[in-house]
């Protein structure tokens, strides 16, 4: 029964924790910039007010327009709950690995690009045909960098592997180094951040994931703006989880050393949406044919990282 | 029993035969698709009723060596595979079959195909495989000329019976060297001999040629996107889902029963041409317009893969790792069983499109899914399903295809190591493009607005195809949701090709699937499922209770500049575009130059995209040259004296004799 209750206290800390991350990283963002910026939980004030609000749908949206939102959401929600964050081995943990969430992010893509192209406007098309592109050689790159990893931990088992980590069988390999800068680069480019695309414009030709999102209005756009943010918050659990396992729970604890666990939790995403949002202040968006050679750059390092392992079991 | 699966092909050729005097009638498409689909299932009911091998010698073909027919594990599997497949596409035939212009051109030669591919993975000798084989070659070549007077068919026909024809002779010299001088042509027989490396390398490089060949690997896939498209639709279905899969078959008995215990660098070339093929093929998919021809480029894909993890099972099987090398064969059989399934369904998908509007080019379709709302929905399943998304099917055995990577590193040989983690690279690549290329093929078909009346004015299909769709669909969600049971199924296989096999998976807490062992890997294709239902049920009925429920149809918003007709929406070419601009260059030698007239000129600027068939250009192209420039020079021997052909022949009667002289 305790099991049950870590479960789904997992499932909805990553629910109710994914605006919060948004909302800091934006917040960190302006501060950088020498602006107040808005508070950080705007992201949830911004849900519940489009959820208040009537959707407009095109003309001729199609059902499928309007069951993606809730599926994206679910699957990405999903694969977030699927990654430990405070603890590991939890109820579910074995019902997928880190494939499996790789391709859970995947199918999350597949629909939103599909809907994306159903209202038939050329910014759909346009938002879809480059996320696809995009995704061409990141999913490669993730999953090469999962091999890698998985290589180290002899598992593909995110629960194993931070188990792994965390014991500290591992030590300090280049192989983790190379897999952990194409991770970034791979999370940087799914999650649309800067030098890829901008969360933050809405009217340039250079957009791919607010393109895609243009026809979306009232709760369906709440929906695809959650599923956003888990997004962001599954792969920043997955960076801390896989390269900073530390302080994350092993096995069964009781209330107290989840608790650590969530509090440790808390103060790795703090650091990271701190790094992610001085990396974006940093750099200028790419134009959109030099992205291909950044994620590729990706690819090439996890697949280094690959080979690495294959070849020498100590790298 | 074997005897079910004889009378179902003596049923089939019956059929065929049967039908040739009243083919033309109006009726006869029916009987004829529902007297197969009868036959599929008692053979598949004959297949499934008992566990053990059984054979049979008949006294047909060669006097002194009768034919022998046996049914074992691996045969079982295939012969289920081809009556799945076969009996689905009867029955999208009963419906689709009507609409048919010239039925005398298809009847016939439907039933003689389907028996012949059964009669393929039950022959026990070499010769009765060779005959089955050219007869399912034959038959499906009849099928692909059906629609002889549109343009590109009858190229695709001569295309196809070429290669068909290379292939065939390709088999033949293989059995031939496995047989031996002596002309031991049973299996049986074959299956005790050993085998000295250069008679060894020699029969791989031929079974690769002649079963690649009809599989489409890269770069024997050439006539696979001209022919499996033309034939028409249940029969492409067939071709690509089913008749790649007896090539598969052919394959893995040459190569992993009668060749004997294999070097493990028999692997380097069946890796390599699996992950070459395995890119190229989705690759070229995504650049198609025409939506048969994009399933048929990316059955290519899919062939790529399944060879990729027959590769693998031989370079475990080469080092006594029987339990890996069960892992990666069921990977590729399960990969085969599943794309005959999801491109079945695509296929029939593409052919109602195809009924309904008259139009297989993509960049005139549009709109389908609000006139066609259920095979669109069938179709999508189809499209996520072979793009390996979970938990569909497709995701389960790429997902095991996975798991076969991360425990090569155990392989002692250096080449494969290196070669094995690349391969993995192009496997994931291959996936991702896939769904990119199938994201495109929905996208613009079905989503969106018309691009043309006929796509305005389209209809739903009958109700024996919606059926056949609906069934292939169910079987696709119900086979990534208990991936397990397929796995305990093909256990005999392994066992009986591998001497070993997986623990059994339907035991294993909430039917998840553990290939090595919990700590390592798990995947549950049912929790996923229910989880994903849960949440977006969840969140579903949490939104619509608490917060807005009203709904307003307007134009759409577009960024604020709507009323733009259809041909501003992205094409299937633009969507590509920028995948082209990434990798044709390496892929195609693609360019795009863009002619721009300096100001003051009133013509018009013009792009024009290139793109080449490196396979086509650097091999076919300079044999058919080399053929022309031969036949050229020989030309002057056809025009000569009874005298001297008589001396040519004396000559050569001559040498010939010398050289056996010589040679004995």
């Amino acid at each position: 029964m305790f099991d049950l209750v870590a479960q789904g206290a997992q499932m909805f800390l990553v629910l109710l924790l994914a605006p919060l991350l948004t909302g800091c990283v934006r917040k960190l963002k302006a501060r950088l910039q020498r602006r107040i910026g808005a508070p950080i939980w705007q992201p949830y004030r911004d849900i519940r007010r489009l959820l208040g609000k009537e959707v407009v749908l095109a003309g001729n949206a199609s059902w499928l327009f309007r069951v993606v939102p809730y599926l994206v959401f679910a699957v990405t929600w999903v694969a977030a709950a699927l990654v430990p964050t405070f603890a590991t081995g939890l109820l579910f943990s074995w019902s997928g690995d880190l494939i499996v969430i790789t391709a859970l992010l995947g199918t999350a893509r597949f629909l939103q690009a599909l809907a994306a192209m159903d209202v038939g406007t050329s910014f759909g098309g346009l938002g879809a045909s480059r996320e696809v592109m995009f995704a061409s050689l990141a999913e490669p790159a993730l999953i090469m960098t999962v091999f890698a990893v998985a290589l180290i931990a002899g598992s593909t088992q995110l629960s194993t592997m931070a188990d792994y980590l965390l014991t500290g069988q591992a030590g300090l390999r280049v192989t983790l180094a190379l897999a952990l800068v194409a991770f970034v680069i791979v999370a940087v480019a799914e999650n649309g951040r800067i030098p890829v695309d901008n969360p933050a414009t809405h009217l340039e030709l250079t957009m791919v994931h607010e393109a895609m999102v243009l026809e979306y209005s009232g709760r369906h756009l709440a929906m695809i703006e959650l599923a956003a943010s888990l997004k962001l918050l599954c792969y920043m659990s997955l960076i801390v989880g896989i390269f900073c396992p530390f302080g994350m729970t092993l096995g069964h604890g009781g209330a107290g050393p989840y608790l650590l666990g969530g509090a440790t939790y808390a103060a790795k995403l703090v650091v990271t949406a701190t790094l992610l949002a001085t990396f974006e202040t940093m750099t200028a968006k790419m134009r959109i044919f030099r992205v291909p050679g950044f994620i590729g750059v990706a690819l090439m390092l996890s697949l280094l990282a690959t080979l690495l392992r294959f070849v020498s079991g100590n790298l | 029993m074997i005897q079910f699966v004889l009378l179902a092909v003596a049923a089939f050729l019956g059929v065929g035969i049967g039908c040739v005097p009243v083919a033309r009638r109006p009726g006869a498409s029916r009987i004829v698709y529902g007297a197969c689909l009868v036959i599929c299932v008692v053979a598949l009911t004959g297949a499934l009723l008992d566990g053990g091998t059984s054979e049979m010698i008949l006294p047909l073909g060669v006097p002194w060596l009768g034919a022998h027919f046996r049914i074992d594990a691996l045969s079982r599997f295939f012969v289920v595979l081809i009556d799945v497949g076969s009996s689905f596409a009867s029955l999208y035939a009963l419906g689709r079959g009507a609409h048919e212009h010239e039925p005398q051109r298809v009847l016939p030669f439907y039933p003689v195909f389907l028996g012949a591919m059964n009669l393929v993975v039950i022959a026990d000798d070499a010769y009765g495989f060779l005959f089955a084989w050219e007869l399912m070659s034959l038959a499906s070549w009849a099928l692909v000329m059906a629609h002889h007077r549109e343009a590109g068919n009858a190229r695709a026909g001569f295309v196809y019976l070429l290669m068909a024809t290379g292939g065939a002779l390709s088999l033949l010299l293989a059995f031939g060297l496995l047989a031996g001088p002596d002309g031991f042509y049973a299996f049986a027989v074959m299956r005790l001999g050993t085998f000295a490396p250069p008679r060894a390398i020699l029969v791989l490089a031929l079974v690769c040629l002649g079963a690649g060949s009809k599989a489409g690997v890269v770069p024997l896939h050439v006539w696979l996107p001209l022919a499996h498209p033309a034939a028409p639709s249940h029969v492409s279905a067939l071709m690509s889902g089913v008749m790649t899969k007896v090539a598969i078959y052919a394959f893995i008995r040459i190569v992993f029963d009668l060749l004997g215990p294999p070097s493990w660098w028999w692997a380097v070339p069946v890796l390599a041409i699996g992950g070459i093929t395995a890119v190229l093929g989705v690759m070229s998919a995504l650049m198609e317009s025409d939506l048969k021809r994009l399933l048929a480029y990316s059955t290519i894909e899919n062939v790529g893969i399944i060879f990729l993890a027959l590769g693998l099972s031989l370079a475990f099987r080469a080092n006594a790792m029987p339990e890996a090398a069960s892992l990666a064969m069921i990977a590729g059989l399960f990969h085969a069983f599943n794309h005959m399934l999801f491109k079945s369904l695509l296929f029939f998908g593409a052919g109602s499109v195809l009924t309904a509007t008259g139009e297989r080019n993509i960049e005139r379709l549009g709109g389908l899914i609000h006139r066609m709302p259920v095979s669109s929905g069938l179709f999508l399943i189809g499209c996520m399903a072979i793009s390996a998304l979970p938990p569909l099917n497709g995701f389960a055995s790429e997902w095991l295809a996975f798991q076969t990577i991360l425990v090569s590193p155990q392989l002692p040989e250096w080449t494969l190591r290196l070669l094995v983690p690349t391969v993995g690279a192009a496997l994931a690549l291959a996936a991702a493009l896939s769904a990119a290329c199938f994201v495109r093929a929905f996208g613009i078909a079905f989503l969106g607005r018309p691009r043309s009346a006929k796509a305005e004015t389209a209809v739903e299909t009958d109700r024996f195809s919606r059926a056949a769709m609906g069934g292939l669909a169910a079987l696709c969600l119900l086979t990534g949701m208990f991936p397990g049971a397929v796995i305990d199924a093909l256990a005999p296989v392994t066992r009986l090709l591998l001497g070993g096999r997986l623990a059994e998976q339907m035991m294993q807490p909430w039917l998840s699937i553990v290939p090595i062992a919990a700590r390592n890997s798990s995947y549950n294709g049912l929790m996923v499922l229910l989880f994903v239902l849960v949440s977006a049920g969840l969140a579903a009925f949490a939104v619509h209770r608490f917060g807005a429920r009203t709904v307003r149809r307007g134009d759409a918003w577009d960024c604020g500049f709507p009323g733009l007709g259809p041909a501003t929406q992205y094409s299937g070419a633009s969507f590509s575009q920028p995948i082209r601009r990434v990798f044709g260059p390496v892929f195609f030698r693609a360019r795009e130059i863009v002619d721009m007239p300096p100001p003051g000129e009133t013509r018009p600027a013009r792009i024009r995209k290139e793109r080449h068939d490196l396979a086509w250009e650097a091999i076919y192209l300079p044999i058919a040259a080399a053929v022309g420039a031969i036949a050229d020079r020989l030309n002057a021997l056809q025009f000569m004296t009874i005298g001297r052909y008589l001396g040519f022949v004396f000559v050569l009667l001559v040498l010939l004799l010398m050289a056996l002289a010589a040679w004995q």
